[in-house]
């Protein structure tokens, strides 16, 4: 398996406040990654750099064989890394379909239409005309995850994405993310619950305060290496 | 009472005018929360960019707009992405300052050119003609045809805004731009096309304008103040809105005008303070 991104001594800053320092990752294509991490330890701040929402040196992100860092987002969503940001960042004036349109704006073609979105989840057919913001949560992740997929991405970063819903919406969404994965979509998984992300991933890193405290394959990194890995000494 | 009726009817007819100024100010506080100070003189400068295409091409004025309003697209979609674009912040204060700026500017630049002389543009007699509706009440040929034009304006935004790709960016970016960048927008282009249109309007407006009156250099302010107030009477977010409020603007003027021929405008501004009072969020609000 070939390596889809990778990031090289990564590091981000706020201002004067440096957030990451230096920062090595890599995913192949195919494969599920998660990233977990105490609050405040970089996992937000890495997506950023990785969407280009937070400017990056050039070199320190690597994109199927091309530099990505310091590009603008909407160039690096063209390029195939979409995003299912946290908190998921409906658009309110836009009805569901509208949304999901969005997803379509780079015009890059692929399985995902708006009918394979509403296959996948047919309860936003339902509700393509109401405001995105009137769904309930679990649908509104839907719609997220919905607009993210309609820009045919080969790598899609979800960021917290079972952040205040209940457990069984949360298994609901997982198990999309499960059926869409499966068909050789790439994918970058933020989670704050440390069970689910490393029984949804093949492997894992653990963020501490800007820095890689623990990587691995997440059916062998123990519970032990975890906490320690996110609390430090 | 047929003295009252022609009175709403040239408020109404005025208030299409008011309404053409008011659309670009409205699309762009709408789509980057931008106050276009600016707006005003912007309208003057397009009466005399008409001023100079009737002149130098010997074009009609209805013609002159298929000149001018192109140039006046550029200038706008230049105006942002060279300018305005820096400007645009959590801050309201650095857009205003500026925009100022550019307001000082453009009466200068035209003051230097054109000296304070006032000028018209020639219409062929078209000011002249009417419209006989009844016995006693008549309607300009002319304001009529600004009313139609601020009416087809407004539809044709309207369904810009609601069912193309460039309306649905328009309205996601100004409801979160980073998620819009996140899905492909690049948002300095679609902020430059907003100001664009907005700009290109006043290419019509601006004609429009100097063939119903006589304009200077330093008239801008002027009608940045019946823009902005058919934008607040109206309503944020609708442009149906905007173009009611220049409606109501106009008839409170024309009103105020048969009470005391000095009063109509003072009337408008009376009826935009208890609008600001009673309604502060407009009559048809749209935005949150």
């Amino acid at each position: 398996m070939s390596v889809l991104l990778s990031t090289h001594k990564l590091k981000a800053f706020y201002g004067d406040f440096q957030a990451l320092f230096g920062i090595d990752f890599e995913i192949h294509t195919h494969e599920i990654v998660a990233i977990i991490g105490a609050n405040g330890a970089g996992k937000s701040t890495f997506l950023k750099a990785l969407t280009g929402l937070l400017q990056v040196d050039k070199e320190s992100v690597f994109y199927k064989g091309e530099n990505l860092g310091g590009c603008r987002p909407h160039e690096i969503v063209s390029n195939g890394i979409a995003m299912v940001p946290e908190g998921r960042r409906l658009f309110p004036s836009l009805s569901v379909a509208e949304n999901l349109k969005m997803g379509q704006f780079t015009g890059r073609e692929g399985r995902w239409t708006l009918k394979q979105i509403y296959a996948l989840f047919p309860i936003l057919e339902e509700k393509q005309d109401m405001p995105a913001t009137s769904l309930s949560g679990g649908q509104q992740q839907m719609v997220s995850i919905g607009r993210a997929l309609m820009s045919n991405p080969e790598l899609l970063i979800c960021d917290e994405i079972s952040l205040g819903l209940a457990p069984i919406v949360i298994k609901e969404i997982y198990a999309a993310l499960g059926k869409i994965t499966q068909e050789g979509l790439t994918a970058i998984i933020v989670e704050q619950d440390v069970g689910t992300a490393k029984r949804v991933s093949q492997r894992l890193y653990c963020l501490q305060e800007g820095r890689v405290s623990l990587q691995g394959n997440s059916d062998e990194v123990t519970h032990d290496e975890i906490a320690h890995a996110y609390f430090g000494d | 009472m047929t003295y009252w009726i022609d009175a709403v009817l040239q408020g109404v007819l005025v208030g299409g005018l008011y309404a053409l100024f008011a659309l670009g100010l409205s699309l762009m506080f709408g789509v980057m929360r931008l106050v276009n100070v600016a707006h005003g003189d912007m309208v003057i400068l397009m009466a005399f960019i008409g001023y100079i295409t009737t002149q130098t091409l010997g074009l009609d004025p209805f013609s002159a707009m298929v000149v001018v309003v192109p140039i006046a697209f550029v200038i706008g979609y230049a105006l942002q992405r060279g300018v305005l674009n820096k400007t645009i912040s959590k801050d309201p204060l650095r857009s205003l300052v500026v925009t100022f700026g550019i307001s000082i500017f453009i009466q200068n630049l035209l003051l230097e050119y054109f000296s304070a002389d006032s000028r018209a543009i020639y219409s062929g007699g078209i000011e002249a003609q009417s419209i006989q509706l009844t016995d006693g009440l008549a309607a300009g040929l002319l304001p009529v045809i600004i009313l139609a034009t601020a009416v087809i304006l407004t539809f044709l935004l309207q369904w810009l805004f609601g069912a193309t790709r460039i309306g649905r960016a328009f309205r996601a970016t100004s409801d979160d731009h980073d998620a819009a960048a996140l899905m492909g927008v690049n948002n300095a282009h679609v902020y430059a096309i907003a100001t664009a249109i907005a700009i290109g309007i006043l290419g019509v407006a601006g004609i429009y304008h100097g063939m119903r009156t006589t304009f200077t250099p330093t008239d801008g302010p002027v009608q940045l103040i019946y823009a902005f107030e058919a934008v607040i009477i109206g309503g944020m977010g609708s442009f149906w809105g905007t173009l009611a409020g220049g409606m109501l603007l106009g008839i409170a003027q024309s009103i105020g005008a048969r009470w005391d021929p000095g009063w109509g405008v003072l009337v408008g501004h009376v009826m935009f303070v208890a609008v600001l009072m009673f309604k502060p969020n407009g009559f048809f609000p749209k935005t949150r």
